[in-house]
């Protein structure tokens, strides 16, 4: 997903002079495509993220479009304050490319997984928050958001991922929605992945369900969201994120507030203290948010439903 | 007009104002006036639009009280609106606001300024332009880390349109600077800023000559840093150097005792 952000930015850049990348020193094999074609305005920052986001309201200030490149926790976590202060104050076209939400940077260790993010970026009340689903989506989020006003954070998966079933386009008001049923599964962009193959692997057993992926969680896409919660009997928010302040609480709020008959079960990461490192693949099974329990918590769900129906 | 009189206007209102609010900062503020009057009669307040407008940052945000009274003495800002200073429902606060108009920045959180100023002069740099970008900073604000990897990125960057000033009256909120995190002299200070790359001089902050010589346009790649040497509270004998009047609001009696001193200034 960062290769094909890293593209498209590329792309976009060579038609307007506004575009700046700069990055926190990473981006390895990735960020080479666009520092290549447009040396004067790639800029190395070095490990210093908080200096990089205030230089990126800095430039903003001055009519350019700056795009900050780091991994999701040094992305955002570090350099809240001068997000807060620089961007998102002034209200600024600055761009946070956070790349491995979630457990991308597995192996890495805890201090590399990206799991408050989501909720911290939607403490700020103008901060557009996207979570695309794969690499269509990013490109497709990315440039529909070019020439927005005000700040973007996006967060990406770290590795590409091409999820078949999903339009690749990009809606911040809409979810993309798969499948019908009475049960829902509500998942992040960036663990859809898991989501599609629970529904995969249910619909092959004659168990149908609805997968919602939420790409955009600021601004909270709330009517599009409350149309499928109010269609729902119950409701599963899967996140590759902790619970409090993510998808799930979204989700909650949007039920609560709109009085809907929906229930809710809320899958994410429960315990981030651990020191265990591995795949992401394995970091999620750990936590329970792997297609293969997604899929049978859902199929106790479906059962339970019908039985009360009948 | 001339950077004397501005100053001691500057002077005045910044005690009149505060004490009108109730509200202290007073020696930040006074430790600036010389650089603000030197700034804004001679560098900032040139151009014809807001666009080619040169940049100016007050980095050490709790000053904002001799930066509103500025913009007052250069016609941006109406007394009414000065008055306010701190009222209810007012955009005037301790700290300033870029919602105002004439202030390009909001700053109050120490350690951000001369981070938007240096993307400010990247963004002059990658243009081909030749607008400046000032930013003004206190001493205590270089114990914060983000100040430092600003100092870098503009030294590394040669971002030569980028003038900072360094406030450096030797005090903060509970005690000198010398005795919170040690920097050294003044000199100290300004050959770390020279070791970044940057061009440094030390000056006396309260000399408007030696301030308008350091702050002219320079022709070098390097960005420059003007470390002024000032006294917090200057014009104010009983606040001079007092550690206890980086928070205090004047009583009345103070108030009509710096009033005289300001006026026998001049």
């Amino acid at each position: 997903m960062r290769k094909a952000v890293i593209h498209e930015l590329t792309e976009i850049a060579r038609t307007d002079e506004r575009l700046v990348l700069l990055t926190g020193d990473l981006g390895f094999m990735v960020i080479e495509e666009f520092a290549d074609t447009h040396p004067k305005r790639f800029i190395n920052m070095g490990v210093a993220e908080a200096n990089m986001l205030g230089v990126a309201a800095g430039l903003a200030l001055e009519g350019y479009r700056p795009y900050c490149y780091s991994i999701a926790t040094f992305a955002s976590l570090r350099p809240f304050e001068q997000i807060r202060n620089g961007a998102h104050l002034h209200q600024s076209q600055v761009r946070v490319i956070a790349v491995g939400g979630g457990f991308g940077y597995g192996t890495a260790g805890i201090t590399h997984h990206a799991v408050e993010d989501v909720a911290v970026m939607r403490t700020l009340p103008h901060m557009r928050v996207v979570v695309p689903a794969d690499d269509r989506d990013a490109e497709a989020a990315v440039r529909a958001l070019h020439d927005a006003e005000g700040p973007t954070y996006f967060r990406l998966a770290k590795d590409s991922r091409v999820l078949d079933g999903l339009p690749g386009t990009f809606d911040e008001a809409r979810l993309q929605v798969i499948g019908d049923g009475d049960v829902l599964l509500l998942a992040l962009g960036t663990i859809a992945d898991e989501a599609m193959r629970a529904h995969a692997s249910l619909a092959a057993r004659g168990i149908h369900v609805r997968v919602a992926v939420a790409t955009c969680l600021a601004p909270p896409p709330v009517a599009h969201l409350a149309e499928l919660l109010g269609a729902a009997s119950s409701v599963v928010t899967l996140e590759d994120h902790v619970l409090p302040g993510g998808l799930g609480s979204m989700a909650a709020e949007v039920i609560a507030e709109q009085g809907l008959a929906c229930r809710l079960l809320r899958l994410g990461i429960e315990e981030t203290h651990f020191s265990t490192v591995g795949s992401e693949a394995f970091l999620r099974r750990r936590a329970g948010l792997d297609a293969e329990t997604v899929a049978a918590r859902l199929a106790t769900l479906v059962a339970r439903h019908y039985l009360r129906a009948s | 007009m001339d950077p004397n009189d501005f100053a001691r206007e500057l002077r005045r209102l910044v005690v009149e104002v505060s004490k009108r609010a109730g509200v202290g900062h007073i020696a930040s503020s006074l430790s600036i006036v010389d650089i603000m009057a030197v700034l804004f009669t001679l560098y900032l307040e040139t151009a014809e639009t807001e666009q080619a407008r040169t940049r100016f940052v007050l980095s050490k945000g709790h000053a904002a009280l001799a930066l509103y009274g500025a913009l007052h003495l250069c016609g941006r800002l109406s007394r009414d609106d000065l008055n306010r200073y701190c009222a209810d429902g007012s955009e005037l606060g301790v700290h300033p606001e870029h919602t105002v108009a004439g202030i390009d920045v909001s700053t109050g959180s120490l350690g951000q300024g001369l981070s938007l100023s240096a993307g400010s002069a990247l963004a002059t740099q990658i243009d081909g332009g030749a607008r400046r970008t000032f930013c003004l900073l206190s001493d205590a604000e270089l114990n914060e880390g983000s100040v430092w990897e600003a100092i870098m990125f503009a030294g590394h960057r040669n971002l030569g349109r980028l003038t900072a000033i360094v406030d450096l009256n030797g005090q903060q909120a509970l005690g000198r600077t010398r005795d919170v995190l040690d920097l050294g002299s003044a000199e100290d200070v300004a050959a770390k800023m020279s070791s970044f790359g940057w061009s440094s001089v030390v000056v006396d902050g309260h000399d408007t000559a030696a301030l308008a010589a350091a702050l002219a346009p320079h022709h070098t790649n390097a960005p420059r840093m003007v470390i002024a040497r000032t006294v917090a509270g200057h014009g104010v004998s009983f606040m001079e150097g007092q550690v206890a009047w980086h928070y205090l609001p004047l009583s009345d009696q103070q108030y009509y005792l710096a009033l005289r001193e300001l006026a026998a200034m001049a």
